[in-house]
C-alpha cells in the first residue's frame, strides 16, 4: 500500500534526535564555528555517549522481530537520524565521535577477532588525493605486501574527522597499473609510525568538523588490515565488477549524505518562518499564486524543493532496505538534495536581509555549511553523471 | 506498530497494479497514437470516449446499490490513473476524468438524491459527458472568492449568475457542477458551493473556446442568466472548498507526472539516437545532465504527489503537500516541457515532433483547477 509518512518508530526517532539536536548541538553551534579548533568539542564527549546508548538500545529492539515483506530498516532509520541531527548542526553531526565515515567499512567486513583487537571505532575515510578527487579510481597512494606486512606510501587529503578520529581507512592502489581494480581499501589505527597528519583546514563552513591531510611514508600495516578480497581480478569484466562493489558503498552512504541537506535546509526554513512570524507573515498553503507577496511566493518554492528532495531521500533510503537495486536513486536524492540544501540556505539569508546575514543568527552559518554537501560524497555533477548513464544506458566510455 | 501510522511504502496494491497495466495499455493504444491527428482536428477521436466506457472508471466510486463497484473514494487509485491516461496524452486523459471528477465530488459531498441523478445520468453503456464549472474568465480567478453568484429566494430555489470558462463538454454535458458563490436570502454569503445542473436549463448558453493546448478537448465558455434551480440542486452544507482543492490540486499534479513521463520517454530515446559531431548527442554532458535533471525532478515531483494522495486515502490533512505538489508541478512540468523541446533542436519545434504538443498541454497545468479529482 503506498503510503509516505513515516511509521510511528521513526517518528519518534526523529523527534528524539530534533531533542537532541535542539538542547545539544544548537548551543554550542556559534561557539565552535568561531572557534574552528582542532581538538574534539568537549561537549560532544558526553552527547556522543548518549548518542550511543540510545543507538544500542533501539538496535536491539530492531533485531526483536523481522517482519516480511516491506521494510523499513536500517538505513531509513539512518537518513531519518541524521536529518534530525543536521537540523541540529551540520558540522557538530560530522565531529560526533563514534560516527566515523569509515566505521561502516570496517563493521561490514572484519572478523570478530579484529573487532575485539581494534577496539572502539571512529574510523575516518581517507580517499580524496590532491591529484585524484571524483575519479577516485585514479588513486596514486601504493599499497606494497613486504612479508607479513602491507607498506603504504601516499598522501591523502581532506579527510573528515582526520586529527580527531582513531583510525584510518585508506584507499590505496596495490597496483597502479591496474586501474580500478587493484584499489583496496586499508585500516590504519592511529599512532601507526609513518602515518602523519600534516594539516587542518581551514574552511568556509562545517568548522566544527576537522578536515585533515594525512601523509604515509612506509607506514606499515598487518597483512589483515586490508579489508575485503587482497586478489586483484584477472578479467576486465571481473576488475569493473570488483570496482563496483567498491561503488556500491555509496548506494547507501549518499541517501544519508542527501539528509545531511534536507536537516539543514529544514533549519534554515524553520528559522526564516520563526523571523517572518514576528513580522505577522505565516503561510497557510491555500492562497492562489495572484494573492502571494514575493516572499510567500519564494516561500512557497523553498518548500516544495525541500519536500521534493526529502521523499527522494526516504525512496533512495527505503529501497536499500528493501534490497532494490537503487544507485541511480541514491544519485538523484544526492544531486537534489545537495543543489536544494544549498539553494534554500541562500535564498534564506536573501529572505531575511541583514539579520539573515548577520552572525546573530544561525542563517548565515547554514548558508556556508550547505555548499559541501553539494560536493562531498560525489558532487553534483557526478551525481548527474551516475543518473544520467543508468537512463540513457551509456557506459563511462561513451558518456564521460 | 499503531494503527495510524503504517509503514513507508511505494508498492502498489495487487489490484491498483492490475489497474496500472490496463489503463497504461489504453494509453498507449488508444491515446498516444491518436494524439497528433486530434490536436490538429480540434477534436477527440471518433470513437475514443465511447472505448473509454469499458475502462469502468466512473462505476468505481458509486455504492453499488446504485450499480456501482462501491469501492469508495480512492485518492491514491485515483492518482495513478490520471497519471497513466496523461502519459497517453493529457486532452484525452481530461476529457475522460471530467465526468469522473463530478461523479467523486457528488458521492463525497452530495445528497443521496443528487448521488442517485448523478449514477442514473452517468452510469450507462453510452459515454455520458459531464464536468465541473469552477473556473471563471479573465487574469486570476480566486475560487474561495468568486464572480459567479448563486441567490437564494425565499422559497430556497436559487439562481444562477455568472460566467464560467475551461468547461469541458459545456452544452454537450448531461450534468454540469457548477460552483459559485452562494448568497443567503438575508444577503450573506455562504461560501463557494457547487450546484448540480442540466446544461439545457433556461438561461444557460455555450460558446466554443481555442487554447495554445488542450484541443481536442472541447472546451466552452458558459454563460449564466439568472438560471432557475430548484432548493435541492446545492452540495450539501458539509462541503470543504479546501479539501477539493486540495483533491483538485493532487489530480493537476498527476496530469503532470503522466505527461512528464512521456516527454522524458521520447527525449531519452531521440538524443541516443541523433548523431552530431560523429556521435550521439546524448554522449554530451550538457544533454545528459539536462536529461538527469528531467528525471530527478519528475521523480520528485511524482513522490510528492503519491504523499499527497496517500494522507488523503488516510484521513489525514493533505493540504499542504496537495498546494505544494501542483505548485512543483507547475514548475517542474513545464521546466520538462520546454526542456524537452530544446532536447530535439529545431526539430522539436516542429509538428513532426509531439514535444512541442506537450509543451502547449502543460503550459494549462497553472491554470487548471477543479477539471480533475484525485
Amino acid at each position: 500500500m503506498i503510503n509516505l509518512e513515516l511509521p510511528k518508530d521513526l517518528q519518534d526517532l526523529s523527534g528524539l534526535m530534533r531533542q537532541f539536536s535542539e538542547g545539544g548541538l544548537r548551543p554550542i553551534s556559534r561557539k565552535y564555528d568561531s572557534l574552528e579548533q582542532k581538538e574534539l568539542p568537549e561537549e560532544l564527549v558526553e552527547l556522543g555517549a548518549l548518542l550511543k546508548a540510545g543507538r544500542s538500545s533501539s538496535s536491539k529492539k530492531e533485531g526483536a522481530s523481522k517482519p516480511e515483506g516491506n521494510r523499513n530498516g536500517n538505513n531509513m532509520r539512518m537518513t531519518v537520524a541524521t536529518e534530525a541531527m543536521c537540523w541540529g548542526d551540520v558540522g557538530l553531526f560530522l565531529a560526533m565521535p563514534t560516527i566515523g565515515l569509515g566505521n561502516a567499512a570496517v563493521e561490514a567486513v572484519a572478523s570478530d577477532e579484529q573487532k575485539a583487537e581494534w577496539g572502539e571505532l571512529f574510523a575516518a575515510m581517507a580517499i580524496t588525493e590532491p591529484g585524484c578527487g571524483s575519479d577516485s579510481a585514479n588513486i596514486k597512494t601504493t599499497a606494497t605486501l613486504d612479508g607479513d606486512e602491507w607498506v603504504l606510501n601516499g598522501e591523502k587529503i581532506f579527510v573528515t574527522d582526520g586529527y580527531r578520529c582513531r583510525q584510518v581507512v585508506v584507499w590505496a592502489s596495490l597496483d597502479t597499473t591496474m586501474g580500478k581494480a587493484a584499489i583496496k581499501s586499508f585500516f590504519v589505527p592511529k599512532g601507526t609510525p609513518g602515518m602523519t597528519v600534516t594539516r587542518v583546514e581551514h574552511k568556509l563552513g562545517i568548522r566544527a568538523s576537522d578536515t585533515a591531510q594525512i601523509v604515509f611514508e612506509n607506514c606499515r600495516v598487518p597483512k589483515a588490515n586490508l579489508l575485503g578480497n587482497p586478489e586483484i581480478a584477472k578479467t576486465a569484466e571481473a576488475r569493473k565488477k570488483a570496482f563496483g562493489g567498491v561503488m556500491q558503498t555509496f548506494d547507501n552512504t549518499r541517501p544519508i549524505v542527501a539528509a545531511q541537506a534536507v536537516g539543514l535546509a529544514r533549519a534554515a526554513l524553520d528559522l526564516t518562518l520563526d523571523l517572518l512570524k514576528e513580522q505577522g507573515l505565516t503561510l497557510d498553503y491555500s492562497k492562489n499564486y495572484h494573492q502571494l507577496s514575493a516572499i510567500e511566493n519564494d516561500l512557497y518554492g523553498l518548500e516544495a524543493d525541500w519536500e521534493s528532495a526529502r521523499l527522494l531521500v526516504l525512496k533512495a533510503a527505503w529501497m536499500a532496505d528493501n534490497r532494490q537495486p537503487n544507485s541511480m536513486n541514491a544519485s538523484m536524492s544526492k544531486a537534489k538534495a545537495g543543489r536544494m540544501g544549498n539553494e534554500v540556505s541562500l535564498k534564506c539569508v536573501e529572505i531575511c536581509g541583514q539579520l539573515g546575514y548577520s552572525q546573530t543568527e544561525l542563517l548565515e552559518k547554514f548558508a556556508r555549511d550547505s555548499k559541501i554537501i553539494d560536493i562531498y560524497e560525489g558532487t553534483q555533477q557526478i551525481q548527474q553523471l551516475i543518473i544520467a548513464r543508468q537512463i540513457l544506458g551509456k557506459n563511462s566510455s561513451e558518456l564521460k | 506498530m499503531s494503527e495510524s501510522a503504517p509503514m513507508f511504502d511505494l508498492t502498489p496494491t495487487e489490484e491498483e497494479f492490475m489497474t496500472r497495466e490496463v489503463m497504461r495499455r489504453f494509453a498507449a493504444e488508444e491515446m498516444a497514437p491518436k494524439a497528433r491527428a486530434a490536436d490538429e482536428a480540434a477534436s477527440l477521436p471518433d470513437d475514443f470516449l465511447q472505448k473509454t466506457v469499458e475502462l469502468g472508471l466512473n462505476f468505481m466510486p458509486v455504492p453499488e446499490a446504485l450499480g456501482g463497484v462501491g469501492a469508495g473514494h480512492q485518492p491514491i487509485s485515483n492518482t495513478l490513473t490520471i497519471e497513466d491516461l496523461a502519459q497517453g496524452d493529457m486532452s484525452m486523459a481530461l476529457a475522460v476524468l471530467a465526468p469522473l471528477a463530478v461523479i467523486n465530488t457528488v458521492m463525497k459531498w452530495g445528497s443521496s438524491a443528487q448521488q442517485a441523478r448523478v449514477a442514473d445520468t452517468l452510469l450507462l453503456d453510452q459515454f455520458a459527458p459531464a464536468a465541473i464549472a469552477l473556473l471563471e474568465p479573465g487574469l486570476s480567478c480566486d475560487p474561495a472568492n468568486l464572480s459567479a453568484t448563486a441567490q437564494q429566494q425565499s422559497d430556497g430555489t436559487w439562481h444562477l449568475s455568472g460566467k464560467k470558462s475551461l468547461l469541458p463538454f459545456g452544452p454537450e454535458a448531461k450534468l454540469l457542477l457548477v460552483f459559485a458563490k452562494a448568497v443567503s436570502t438575508a444577503g450573506e454569503s455562504l461560501g463557494t458551493r457547487g450546484f448540480l445542473l442540466a446544461p439545457s436549463l433556461a438561461g444557460c448558453s455555450f460558446a466554443r473556446e481555442q487554447y495554445m493546448g488542450l484541443r481536442p478537448l472541447p472546451l466552452y465558455a458558459a454563460n449564466f442568466s439568472d438560471v432557475a434551480l430548484p432548493a435541492d440542486a446545492v452540495l450539501t452544507d458539509d462541503f470543504n472548498l479546501e479539501q477539493f482543492l486540495s483533491l483538485s490540486r493532487i489530480a493537476t499534479a498527476a496530469l503532470a507526472v503522466g505527461t512528464c513521463q512521456s516527454v522524458l520517454d521520447y527525449v531519452k530515446d531521440y538524443v541516443n539516437e541523433r548523431v552530431a559531431f560523429g556521435e550521439p548527442i546524448s554522449h554530451r554532458q550538457s544533454v545528459a545532465f539536462m536529461v538527469a535533471d528531467m528525471a530527478t525532478e519528475l521523480e520528485g515531483l511524482r513522490l510528492m504527489v503519491y504523499r499527497a494522495a496517500s494522507q488523503a486515502v488516510q484521513g489525514l490533512d493533505c493540504s499542504r503537500m496537495a498546494y505544494l505538489a501542483h505548485r512543483q508541478a507547475v514548475k517542474v512540468g513545464m521546466k520538462i516541457g520546454t526542456d524537452g523541446v530544446q532536447l530535439l533542436g529545431g526539430h522539436g519545434f516542429t509538428r513532426e515532433h509531439p514535444v512541442e504538443l506537450w509543451y502547449r498541454n502543460l503550459r494549462a497545468l497553472a491554470i487548471l483547477t477543479g477539471l480533475v479529482v484525485a
